[in-house]
């Protein structure tokens, strides 16, 4: 059985722009769930550019992109809003009424999120495995070829190719190693862009021949039956060889997928989620997209427009969450109520 | 104005012009070039936006940079012509570059 939680608003996307419809939320009384594929907050600002400035955020000339979501955490940290990291949105219930809508949204990793309303912040879509051009490799995808580790069990006493240069190709190397009953690793050369002790531990390995370390590329898969038995590679100096082996784990990085969302009945514009310019409300009533997700006329990809966005679609919000509430317009500078909630009065 | 030729993966060729100044991948983009994702917009973080440099440029091109190089790993295919387009700045020099760009990018 899924785990259920209730919430207000569940924010599907922990970009700069998810972040912040936290703290405009948050002034309202709304509490927040938020998921992101990715292990850490941020978005493209933490994993595509974190030490690269940004210069056109309202009041900081220049701001590098981990600092924007540092100070953004540190700014929603009052409205204690709670992460679902390494998550992904796959699927989405719409129950309720069109005045009381109810979204139960669910993630890879068994769990529902059931709220009032729905934020998509999903950006340029989720950070997926970028999955190499092997002819077949759906076939054998999450049977004998794995983007991440769930369960160390599967690849004990299995022959594990481990492909990349990475940080995650050599912790996996290292974490699979007394695990599988070979590891090899296979990179393009040799030279590392990872931690220097894992590298050096991988080396150690390498050198006792407790495990291999093959410097080419996999040209090919062989196999049945969704279960690989040999990797066609093409070593650096020439030679084609087949290596026989159970499991592969390649690491090529991520690129950005619209993913699920494409499949949950919403309007879509080459891959975008138009919405009105007034709440930022989409095709069905109570989901809203903010941030670079959504398009209608003038949209730029900016953060501060996102920002406005999620200041604007929480005003709406509010109606689904409190529908007998009145909604009365403050300043943070002088409303004590407000204040009180981020805890600096 | 340089000129710049996109060889896709199925041969098809196209000759865009290049400002100098401007990169390869820029290039490729504003004369709406397929085969170039750079989903990260050039800031050699996405390596999306990976050619390979055909043979007579490659001495010209030069090599990639250390945090290129790096970045080559998230490639796929990778030789020893591949360069990331966002980090090759059209010049005079390179008037009638031409590059191949890979099956696959992300
Ligand atoms: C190199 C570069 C430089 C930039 N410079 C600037 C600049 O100077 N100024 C500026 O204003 N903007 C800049 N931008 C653009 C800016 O980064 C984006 O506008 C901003 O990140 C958008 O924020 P977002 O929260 O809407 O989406 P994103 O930052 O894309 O975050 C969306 C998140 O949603 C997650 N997600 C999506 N779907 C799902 C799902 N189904 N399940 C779980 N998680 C999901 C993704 O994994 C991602 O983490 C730059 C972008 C790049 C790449
Ligand atoms: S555009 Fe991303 S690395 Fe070149």
């Amino acid at each position: 059985m899924s785990e259920v939680i209730s919430t207000d608003v569940a924010i599907v996307g922990a970009g700069p722009v998810g972040l912040f419809a936290v703290f405009e939320l948050g002034l309202l009384d709304i509490k927040c769930h938020l998921i992101d594929i990715l292990p850490k907050p941020g978005g493209q600002c933490a994993e595509l550019y974190p030490e690269k400035p940004i210069y056109d955020i309202p009041g900081f000339p220049i701001i590098s992109g981990q600092e924007l979501v540092d100070n953004l955490m540190k700014q929603i940290r009052p409205f204690g809003p709670k992460f679902h990291l390494n998550e992904i949105v796959d699927r989405l219930e719409i129950a309720g009424t069109a005045e009381h809508p109810l979204f139960r949204v669910g993630t890879d990793n068994d769990k529902v999120i059931e709220a009032k309303a729905l934020f998509i912040a999903a950006g340029g879509g989720s950070f997926q495995p970028k999955k190499p051009p092997l002819a077949g490799l759906d076939a054998y995808e999450n049977t004998s070829v794995f983007y991440s580790v769930r369960k160390m069990e599967h690849f004990r006493g299995r022959r594990v190719v481990v492909v990349g240069g990475g940080d995650s190709a050599l912790d996996w190397v290292l974490n699979l190693h007394p695990v599988a009953s070979r590891v090899t690793l296979i990179h393009r050369r040799d030279a590392f862009r990872a931690a220097p002790h894992s590298v050096n531990a991988m080396r150690a390995l390498v050198g006792a021949g407790k495990m291999d370390f093959v410097l080419g590329q996999v040209t090919a898969l062989k196999g049945a039956d969704g279960q690989l038995s040999a990797l066609t590679v093409r070593r650096e100096d020439g030679e084609v060889y087949d290596l026989a082996c159970d499991d592969m784990l390649p690491f090529f990085g991520l690129t950005m997928k619209l993913g699920p969302i494409a499949h949950w009945g919403l309007n879509l514009h080459e891959n975008l989620i138009p919405t009105d310019t007034e709440k930022f409300e989409t095709s069905v009533p109570g989901i809203f997209a903010v941030g670079d997700i959504n398009t209608y006329p003038g949209k730029l990809k900016l953060i501060l427009c996102g920002f406005h966005e999620a200041a604007l679609a929480a005003q709406r919000a509010f109606h689904y969450v409190y529908p007998d509430k009145k909604l009365t317009f403050q300043y943070t500078t002088s409303s004590t109520s407000l204040q009180r909630k981020l805890g600096v009065s | 104005m340089t000129k710049v030729t996109f060889i896709d993966a199925a041969g098809q060729s196209r000759t865009v012009e290049g400002q100098v100044g401007s990169t390869v991948m820029e290039t490729a983009l504003r004369n709406s070039v397929p085969g170039i994702e750079a989903e990260c917009g050039g800031a050699c973080a996405c390596a999306t936006c990976h050619v390979y440099v055909s043979p007579e440029w490659t001495e010209v091109v030069g090599k990639p940079s250390q945090m290129e190089e790096d970045m080559l790993d998230f490639a796929f295919e990778v030789r020893p012509n591949s360069r990331l387009s966002c980090q090759i700045k059209v010049s005079e020099a390179l008037d009638g570059l031409i590059v191949t760009t890979p099956g696959k990018q992300g």
